[in-house]
């Protein structure tokens, strides 16, 4: 029985990322004075399946709404967003989405916040209990399933967090500046957790930063925004070979020529002043 | 499926328990027992002090008279105690079966919440009291009017922190279960109504308080049996020490009524800080 589990699971896990394709999209919000802001100009971008995608810009360049677009969670204005041909016009189930904060249930342990999509999608919970806690000890939190998460501290949490978006299977994963509330050290470790399991399961995933760094670590490919309107100034490709460890690739030239690279637009732009 | 996340906040609050226990050994002695000294402190004064004056048993009886007349009147008491919990139950129970849904229209639907809102803050700044002699000429001298008056007086707290419950709610968690497919059912099940918990038992609580208040003063207008009409009757036999007996009573039971609420809380709810 267990046995079987364990079989559908691993088929579950050989099983690529989304397609994603995004066409002259385009997202407008309307101010309280009425006027037009436009959040997301024209932006045509396709993912490839089983890529991990990393959009890096200042605050407001939009990329929060292009998330939120992507998570069906807002209306788009003009244009189309598809997932393996499919078109998006509401929360996909395919996709998966890690915010900024943990958005942990307090009256939940552990392992129920983890279920709760799976309760949500009402699949049978019973089978994916065993799913959860081979998570939990993926992020390195065996035994804390039936802990509440007031017992955990912040990057304990950002972690069980991420075990409630891979339990959904994403063929799509989307981070919204997951690490951005974390200390440096355990923001560090975040990542090489983070590596480790999109290497195991290779979704597509997009995920959203202001860290340069890390977006340079983490991707195949950083996409680099400017605000008003938000735009793709820059398409990199990171070739770097995988997995990648943290010293060796903090030494290797490629990746300071990639930083560099990034570093020069929002210099460009304004974002960045070198005194 | 509504009922999961109870249950499960229900297991919750076992470790509650268990961390309180801990956290109350480690308390000094003092401390622990501070409420309870205080009042026996209070109560030792007053038996002294009653003799010491020289005030007769007509205007301020000792504890001791007190307590005693409660042992010998208990059934007296206890009779009318049946009639104030009755209402005082109905009339919560009321507010809560109408207060509980009128916050979830306010909460759900604008153009309700424009209409519905000021005409409640405004029939709040009604006293209530004063609503007593009409309610007696239109529900009679039974127990209609004793319930509508605990509604009366109870109910707006619980419509308050209801709504004020369900709107504090962190709208990232909304976006969380929406991005996972849930509809708005789930979203109020698994999210809103959990998180709303704490707050609406906050006005569960003061609404029962304030359901004693508005049960005995309706008893106070007119009535034939009540705690309240008890007291009365004492009153005007200048049997002051049946009157304090009779207050007595009704704030144990006040206490009591708190006390189940509570319990119904911990049962339901999971505070946010329990573990902590």
């Amino acid at each position: 029985m267990k046995q079987d589990q364990r079989v559908n699971f691993m088929n579950a896990i050989t099983q690529t990322g989304a397609a994603v394709s995004i066409a002259r999209l385009s997202k407008a919000y309307r101010t309280r004075e009425d006027d037009e802001v436009l959040a997301l100009d024209q932006i045509d971008l396709d993912f490839e399946p089983g890529s991990f995608v990393a959009v890096v810009g200042p605050s407001g360049c939009g990329k929060s709404t292009l998330l939120s677009l992507l998570a069906g969670l807002i209306g788009v204005t003009e244009g189309t967003i598809s997932i393996d041909g499919e078109a998006i016009s509401k929360p996909h189930p395919k996709i998966g989405v890690v915010f900024q904060s943990d958005l942990l249930l307090y009256w939940r342990t552990v392992l129920d916040n983890i279920l709760l999509p799976i309760e949500i999608k009402k699949l049978d919970v019973s089978r994916y209990r065993l799913r959860a806690e081979e998570l939990l000890t993926q992020v390195g939190l065996d035994g804390f399933g039936n802990k509440y998460p007031s017992e955990l501290s912040g990057g304990m949490r950002q972690r069980v967090a991420i075990c409630r978006a891979f339990i959904q299977e994403p063929g799509l994963l989307l981070m919204d500046e997951p690490f951005g509330a974390l200390d440096a050290l355990t923001r560090e470790q975040m990542i090489m957790d983070l590596q480790s399991m999109w290497l195991r399961v290779r979704n597509t995933v997009l995920f959203i930063t202001h860290g340069i760094d890390e977006a340079v670590f983490l991707a195949d490919r950083v996409l680099v925004m400017s605000p008003r309107p938000g735009r793709i100034d820059l398409d990199l490709k990171i070739e770097m070979p995988r997995p990648r460890q943290w010293n060796s690739a903090h030494e290797d030239k490629a990746y300071h020529g990639y930083v560099r690279q990034i570093r020069d637009i929002f210099e460009a732009k304004g974002i960045l002043v070198a005194h | 499926m509504a009922s999961t996340d109870v249950v499960r906040a229900g297991r919750a609050t076992g470790n509650q328990g268990k961390v309180m226990a801990k956290k109350k050994s480690r308390e000094p002695w003092l401390e622990r027992y501070s409420a309870l000294l205080l009042t026996a402190a209070v109560i030792v004064a007053w038996q002294i002090f009653v003799p010491l004056a020289g005030l007769s048993k007509f205007v301020l009886p000792t504890p001791l008279e007190i307590a005693g007349r409660m042992v010998t009147e208990w059934r007296l008491l206890l009779q009318n105690s049946y009639v104030t919990l009755f209402e005082v139950v109905s009339g919560f129970v009321v507010s809560v079966l109408i207060g509980v849904p009128l916050a979830l229209s306010i909460f759900y639907s604008r153009p309700f919440e424009r209409a519905i809102y000021p005409i409640l803050v405004a029939f709040q700044t009604i006293p209530k009291v004063a609503l007593a002699p009409l309610l007696v000429l239109y529900l009679g001298y039974g127990w209609a009017p004793k319930i509508t008056l605990a509604f009366l007086i109870s109910f707006f707290p619980i419509v308050i922190s209801t709504v004020v419950g369900l709107q504090s709610l962190d709208k990232n968690l909304v976006s969380l279960v929406r991005s996972m497919g849930a509809n708005e059912w789930q979203t109020f099940f698994k999210v809103r109504l959990p998180a709303a918990l704490p707050s609406i038992f906050g006005g569960f609580k003061v609404a029962i308080s304030l359901a004693v208040i508005g049960a005995v003063i309706g008893e106070y207008v007119a009535a034939e049996r009540g705690l309240g009409y008890l007291q009365l009757q004492a009153n005007s036999l200048f049997d002051t020490t049946l009157n304090f007996a009779t207050v007595v009573t009704i704030s144990i039971m006040g206490v009591l009524l708190y006390f189940v609420v509570d319990f119904v809380e911990r049962k339901v709810a999971y505070k946010r800080d329990a573990a902590k």
